[in-house]
């Protein structure tokens, strides 16, 4: 009963996020006279890539992709740069402050981002930075270097200490310890902070709204132009916003389930 | 194989407000087996680290061989080790696990791959080799762990109580499997251990450690027989050796409450002062009828452990445990009968509880 139980909430948490996403594939992949139809039918039963290339074809949105794109995994790369090690120390080491370190990280996404924006635009506007994709990496890595810190931080607790020491004993250095021994059980860790790092950053859509006017992400492009778009627009701006977001997560899936049999900590 | 010098180490951990470890000193000579012991926080974990090159000494110098090896890092210091949680690394194989010792100090992989076979042979594990530890038990994690440690061939082994984490059975079984190993590879090895009895089994001489010193180092036997104070003749054994305050009388015979029995000769120099008395379950010989030279005492636990009966008497108003046969019957609040040999006490000075310099054994 209770293993029934729990197949009924699995299938009803995969629909609930497939059932959107396949509807919006549809109508993606739908032409636009078929849109208007009603009632919609639930199978692709007109397959058409009208309404994605005329999406594709729209001003900026192709140049405002690559961005998204640029901004995601430069994001990832600055966040782990600076969030692993920090993660690492917060693990290993006891240090004064820690606590309040630990707690002024949470503190950072208490404030809302609106609220930060707009210093941060005038700060951007002075450095020369405004309307660039690094002010938007620059705001996405502090964004999610809290989350970054704290999941790493957390995995590398589960590597034991004695482990590093073990190899040191057996000769390697310090380094060489934790490039053997700690990364690679640390990696699932690691590949979850960037999956949801990147997706964060795909996702944002208000700072990378107010920092940039023409070098926009993909979701300010598409918010910026979304009330005074046609539905066959939404319908394939939400599919190009989905789409990148999934293919990041299946590469990633490999690195997210633990490779030795147990289940990621 | 090299042998370990220890000289006046000291060491506090930031924030502790003692000493970790306290001056000790300690010479293990080539080859030789001996065993750290002590209850938990007595420092012996610490200074097996601190050889380990795991610590840093606050004081004092560590020599592996002929080298001062006091400022050298862990991984120069041609030492091995086995640690209490095994610390195998569980994204490699037990074959990359054994070898990872050797492949790190560069040796040729045809070598490599022979050793490690060696290895686990010796430590049955030659069927496991492609294998990772979340699919091996505990035993034979903790054999992976000795096999690594032994495959490097290190001048110096060391071991964190490699036994704890095993069940009863399992460690009693690996202990002499364990012994019989190391006295093949003759390696000089430094062991810690909570556990008395693992102590006396393993070690060439025993070392038992208290709030961060050496309380006494000796053969094992000789520890067990001639405590250097009270807390490592209760710390040794099980059951503990037995203490009881006596007054020594002319004769010179000791009385205890109402009663009164034979001293050893060389007593007669403390007359008339307290001596704290010392004497093992197993020398107490009992009978459950009066005879010459018997000491009434009043029954009060029985427990039967196959081997022997371990009885809880009072005697003179003090508790006792007493070794009996196993056939020996009795029960709570019938008396026995005491004979106490002389020549199987120990006395200590009830102020500082060190052992009293008397020429007994002379």
């Amino acid at each position: 009963m209770r293993r029934f139980l729990l197949q009924v909430a699995c299938v009803a948490i995969s629909l609930f996020m497939a059932v959107p996403i396949y509807l919006i594939a549809l109508a993606a992949f739908s032409s636009r006279a078929s849109l208007n139809r009603f009632p919609l039918p639930l199978l692709p039963t007109d397959f058409s890539t009208e309404t994605l290339s005329g999406f594709l074809g729209s001003t900026g949105v192709i140049p405002s992709a690559i961005n998204s794109v640029m901004v995601g995994l430069s994001t990832v790369v600055l966040a782990l740069l600076i969030g692993v090690p920090a993660g690492y120390a917060l693990a290993r080491y006891a240090f004064r402050g820690k606590q309040p370190y630990q707690l002024f990280l949470l503190l950072t996404r208490a404030l809302p981002i609106v609220v930060l924006s707009v210093p941060l635009a005038r700060i951007f506007l002075t450095s020369g930075l405004y309307d660039t994709t690094y002010a938007v990496t620059l705001l996405h890595t502090a964004l999610a270097l809290p989350t970054t810190v704290l999941i790493t931080s957390a995995v590398f607790v589960a590597v034991s200490p004695e482990q590093e020491e073990a190899a040191q004993i057996f000769g390697a250095s310090p380094l060489q310890a934790f490039v053997r021994i700690v990364m690679p059980q640390a990696l699932p860790g690691i590949a979850a902070a960037a999956v949801f790092t990147f997706v964060m950053s795909w996702n944002e859509v208000l700072g990378a709204s107010i920092l940039t006017l023409n070098q926009r992400t993909l979701p300010a492009q598409v918010l910026s132009t979304l009330s005074f778009s046609p539905l066959a627009y939404r319908f394939a701006g939400g599919f190009a916003l989905v789409v990148p977001a999934l293919v990041f997560i299946a590469i990633m899936r490999k690195y997210l389930l633990n490779m030795w049999g147990t289940t990621l900590r | 194989m090299s042998r370990i010098v220890l000289r006046n180490l000291v060491k506090t951990y930031p924030g502790g407000d003692r000493r970790a470890t306290d001056d000790v000193c300690l010479e293990v000579a080539e080859g030789e087996f001996v065993v750290l012991v002590g209850p938990s926080g007595c420092g012996k974990t610490t200074l097996l680290r601190m050889v380990a090159g795991l610590e840093r000494p606050d004081g004092g110098t560590v020599h592996i061989g002929d080298r001062d090896v006091t400022s050298v890092s862990a991984r120069d210091r041609r030492v091995s080790m086995v640690f209490q949680s095994y610390a195998i690394f569980p994204h490699m194989t037990v074959r990359q696990n054994i070898g990872f010792g050797l492949a790190m100090r560069g040796v040729p992989r045809d070598l490599v791959a022979r050793r490690v076979a060696d290895a686990a042979a010796l430590l049955d594990l030659s069927d496991y080799l492609d294998r990772y530890p979340s699919q091996l038990s505990g035993g034979q994690r903790q054999r992976v762990a000795v096999a690594r440690a032994i495959v490097v061939d290190a001048g110096v082994l060391l071991m964190d109580e490699p036994l704890s984490n095993l069940d009863a059975l399992l460690r009693l079984q690996f202990r002499a499997e364990l012994k019989r190993i190391v006295h093949q590879i003759g390696t000089t090895t430094l062991y810690v251990t909570h556990d008395q009895a693992e102590a006396m089994s393993l070690g060439d001489r025993i070392a038992v450690m208290r709030d961060g010193r050496i309380a006494q180092i000796g053969a094992p036997l000789e520890v067990y027989d001639r405590p250097s104070d009270r807390f490592v003749g209760g710390f040794l054994g099980a059951p503990p050796m037995n203490f009881f305050p006596a007054t020594v009388a002319d004769g010179p015979r000791l009385s205890v409450g109402s009663l009164s029995f034979a001293a050893p000769p060389s007593l007669e120099a403390l007359a008339g002062q307290q001596v704290l008395v010392g004497v093992r379950a197993e020398k107490l010989e009992v009978s459950s009828t009066q005879g010459d030279s018997f000491q009434p005492a009043t029954v009060e636990v029985v427990e039967p452990t196959g081997a022997s009966v371990l009885l809880t008497v009072t005697f003179g108003g003090h508790e006792l445990k007493v070794q009996a046969p196993p056939t020996f019957a009795t029960q709570p609040g019938e008396t026995v009968w005491l004979r106490i040999d002389p020549a199987s006490l120990r006395f200590f000075d009830p102020e500082t509880s060190l052992a009293l310099e008397i020429p007994q054994f002379a």
